[in-house]
């Protein structure tokens, strides 16, 4: 694991790798399922009111 | 009782221990903080054992409510407190030092008012001591809410709060002593950092406490955003200030590394303390009070996953940046680059985010000056934000660097982001936790707003004006072949853009001085201040009805 | 917006985000390795990628006086104005000097590299100005240099150097890998006085660091001031390496993987 072995990883594989994991993770999030759960989750600080 | 005496005697232990250090100590440094050490100690000691309950007496002077509300709010007031009496501190410190750059006569001739040793004193009071305690106090205020729980350990909550503020008390004495690590926004000693590390586990302990106990099943964006800053910043805390004491009664320590991996671990903690601290816990801040105030759900609650998932693994990247053309290799320096050209579109994203929450709602920018705040500081991160990853392009960075330029980049980020969501959530939080319908007086936020704004103007414009100026006659050539200027020139050139910066950095503080009246103000209970209402939307009677569509036959 | 009371079960079962929003371990350990990784690989290797550092000769450790004078410069926060890291651009190196190597800063626990010049590069400053020049400018910078904004640090010059036990900070040293030898530990403060007392033989001093500066610094010999420790300091910075000897990196860098270098 020389210099030269460590860039060559990161000019291939392993960027490939990282756009890859990337695109997955975002398209995961935007699945549709999902929507109902986050819309529950982003309202959830105006449930309780009463401290105000 | 048992309980009661193991606590005072431990205490007491301490302190006698802190004394006998003092009295064995290396160096008259050491002897002093041994000595704060130990007094706080003793009235550590004297709290637990006395049975006076000086949390009534402290609510009594602070004019708090009874806590009758659900939760454990007592740390936050004097969080708030901390908060905006450290910021005046710290923003004072600033003007002094900015004021000594076009004045030398300000040094005033002694060791302990250099321009050296008070620098440390700014940069650390506004991060560390404003920042660090808006942090503490708005987790604590954001973490109740949306757990609605009270505090897990209420009573290592409050030695988190006093516990940070002797962390606080120690370094900036130690400064103005002459007593620093000599790595910049790390300059506290050993036996300090390592008094930080108990302080901040207890944090976490709090914090993650809390969370667990929740009676919600969700964890609400804003909290991972904190938990993020507290676990992220105790790795880089711990790992950068790796040292050997020359004495363990000593306040000398020799960093752990040498050289090229001490500067990397330095800016990679250093560029971190901006990412983590003045970032992921600010924008913690922002997912809470900025829905809250605008009255409205985040704009997109994936878009925040988004952002916090690429925003906490990009950040980390973006040390080397620090270090282009340095003795650091090549290959690191580009990680670095290319790294922080990317952290361009989480931080916009995370913006975006942020102003889009109040889409439907942009009236609220004229009629509320705390969502006017917010809304500037989100600006001021988007500028700043975009100007970071400009600066790190290597081409770029041969300018920039070593200039004012960094100076000014660092301080609208601090001024406009930080400083702003910061009031903003001062604002939100003082009526709230005092028991007051509203704020004394809401035409003085809007003051605040414009003399902060302005202030952040000349600041900005005049070291973009500094920089680049210096940047450009170092490299400047004559048609001799020779270089043009000598490096006092370029001192000499600055002198004008040095004054305006001061002008700028006054005009802040006075916005803060502002601040102040309205808080303390609205803490004592005064009748609101007799003002025109922040709006007077024109209505006519006449207009107000519908259209009559005539019958087309 | 949803009824709250009927928590949708979708992305149930499968792995999703809901999981780690509603476990607050997983969620810290995840973000814990986000933000490990990132410096795991950038600074790690620098630990044992050999071309980091390229060996150059004349490197040696601070004398004790020389360390004794870094301890001031930094007590005195004078890396918030000054850097120590000369850039490889023309200006820079007509300006301060040919530009700095890695190995120079070897022995620097910590690295004084600076990241602000409101004051010049003082990498190469060493012997580009007398003794005295340095303790007049240090005493009152304008007189020198009438237009410099640099702060007044005469009480350098009336006070002893207190350096406390020398012994420790170089054991503290060698711990964290500087290679000081025993007989340079237990000589610490013998050292520390011989290098600035003209009337005591400095000839171990010069054996023990080479092309380390013998001489009373401050122009009052019959005191060690902490003038004395910041001047020895300065005149020595970027006096080791011949730097005109030492290899470009990238010369280096193809000689080792010329030769298989792992």
């Amino acid at each position: 694991m020389d210099y030269d072995s460590l860039r060559h990883f990161a000019d291939s594989w392993g960027l490939l790798g990282m756009v890859i994991l990337f695109l997955g993770l975002v398209g995961w999030t935007f699945r549709k399922g999902a929507a109902r759960h986050h819309d529950q989750a982003a309202n959830m600080i105006f449930k309780d009111n009463e401290d105000e | 009782m048992d309980r009661l005496v193991f606590r005072a005697g431990g205490w007491l232990l301490l302190g006698l221990l802190a004394l006998l250090a003092a009295a064995a100590a290396a160096d008259s440094g050491f002897a002093i903080h041994m000595v704060i050490a130990a007094l706080a100690c003793m009235i550590a000691v004297w709290v637990t054992a006395s049975k006076a309950d000086y949390g009534a007496m402290a609510r009594g002077i602070l004019k708090t409510p009874a806590d009758e509300s659900r939760y454990d709010d007592d740390p936050i007031r004097w969080g708030v407190i901390a908060t905006v009496f450290w910021g005046m501190a710290g923003f004072l410190a600033g003007l002094f030092i900015a004021l000594q750059l076009v004045f030398p006569v300000l040094n005033l001739n002694l060791e302990y008012t250099t321009f050296g040793r008070l620098r440390p004193l700014h940069t650390s009071a506004v991060i560390f001591a404003f920042g660090g305690n808006a942090l503490i106090a708005t987790s604590f205020y954001i973490v109740q809410r949306t757990c609605r729980a009270r505090l897990a350990f209420p009573g290592l909550a409050r030695f988190v709060f006093w516990g940070y503020q002797l962390f606080i008390v120690l370094a900036a004495t130690g400064y103005l002593l002459g007593i620093t690590g000599g790595k910049e926004y790390a300059e506290p000693e050993w036996y300090v950092d390592l008094w930080l590390t108990i302080v901040w586990v207890a944090y976490l302990a709090v914090f993650v406490g809390t969370i667990v106990k929740r009676k919600e099943p969700h964890i609400y964006v804003a909290n991972w955003f904190f938990l993020s800053f507290i676990i992220t910043i105790a790795m880089l805390h711990i790992v950068n200030n790796l040292a050997v004491p020359a004495s363990f009664l000593g306040s000398k320590s020799y960093s752990a590394f040498a050289g090229v991996q001490d500067a990397l671990t330095q800016w990679w903690y250093g560029h971190n303390a901006v990412g983590f601290f003045l970032t992921a816990g600010f924008l913690a801040m922002m997912y809470y009070f900025v829905p809250k105030q605008a009255e409205r759900p985040v704009y997109s609650y994936r878009l925040s996953i988004i952002h916090f998932w690429s925003l906490i693994f990009l950040y980390i990247w973006a040390g080397p940046h620090h270090l282009h053309y340095t003795a650091l290799p090549d290959w690191a320096q580009t990680l670095g680059m290319v790294f922080s050209v990317m952290l361009w579109m989480p931080s916009w994203g995370g913006m975006i985010n942020g102003l889009m929450t109040l889409n439907g709602a942009w009236d609220k920018i004229r009629t509320d000056p705390i969502i006017r705040m917010m809304v500037l500081s989100l600006a001021f991160y988007g500028m700043s934000t975009f100007e970071g990853p400009m600066m790190s392009i290597k081409a770029v960075n041969s300018l920039s660097h070593y200039t004012d330029w960094t100076i000014g980049h660092v301080h609208s980020g601090a001024l406009g982001w930080n400083g702003m969501i910061t009031f903003a959530a001062l604002y939100y939080l003082v009526p709230r936790l005092w028991g007051r319908k509203r704020l004394y007086s809401l035409r003085m936020v809007n003051w605040h707003f414009w003399f902060a704004t302005l202030g952040i103007v000349f600041y900005a414009a005049s070291m973009w004006v500094a920089g680049i100026t210096q940047g450009l006659m170092w490299r400047e050539y004559g048609t001799d072949g020779y270089l043009v200027n000598s490096f006092v020139d370029t001192v000499v050139a600055l002198q004008p853009m040095y004054l305006v910066r001061a002008l700028g950095g006054a005009l802040y503080l006075a916005g803060a001085v502002i601040m102040v009246i309205n808080i303390w103000k609205t803490i004592a209970g005064s009748p609101l201040r007799e003002e025109k209402p922040m709006t007077e939307t024109p209505h006519n009677e006449e207009a107000d009805r519908p259209i009559v569509a005539v019958p087309a036959e | 917006m949803g009824d709250p009371n009927n928590i949708s079960p979708a992305g149930e079962g499968r792995f999703s985000h809901k999981k780690l929003e509603r476990n607050v371990s997983l969620l810290g350990f995840f973000a814990l390795i986000a933000v490990a990784i990132g410096g795991i690989v950038e600074i790690a290797p620098l630990f044992w990628i050999k071309s980091t550092v390229e060996k150059v000769d004349g490197m040696r450790p601070y004398t004790p006086l020389e360390l004794a004078g870094r301890n001031i410069y930094m007590r005195e926060g004078c890396y918030t104005c000054h850097s120590q890291m000369i850039r490889p651009f023309r200006d820079e190196v007509e300006r301060y000097g040919h530009y700095s190597l890695a190995a120079e800063s070897m022995y620097d626990h910590p690295f004084q590299w600076g990241s602000k010049r409101t004051g010049p590069d003082l990498a190469r400053v060493g012997g580009r100005y007398s003794d005295e020049w340095h303790v007049q400018h240090l005493v009152d910078p304008q007189s020198v240099v009438p237009e410099s904004i640099m702060p007044p640090y005469a009480f350098l010059a009336e006070r002893d150097l207190k350096a406390g036990d020398m012994k420790n900070d170089l054991t503290a040293l060698s711990r964290v890998g500087v290679p000081y030898t025993k007989e340079a530990i237990a000589a610490a403060n013998d050292d520390l006085q011989a290098q600035a007392d003209p009337s005591i033989d400095g000839s171990e001093v010069a054996a023990r660091y080479p092309k380390a500066q013998i001489r009373d610094f401050d122009g009052n010999p019959n005191r060690l001031t902490e003038m004395d420790a910041l001047v020895a300091y300065l005149q020595m910075l970027g006096t080791l390496v011949d730097v005109d000897k030492a290899q470009p990196q990238q010369v280096a860098a193809s000689a080792d993987s010329a030769k298989g270098d792992k």
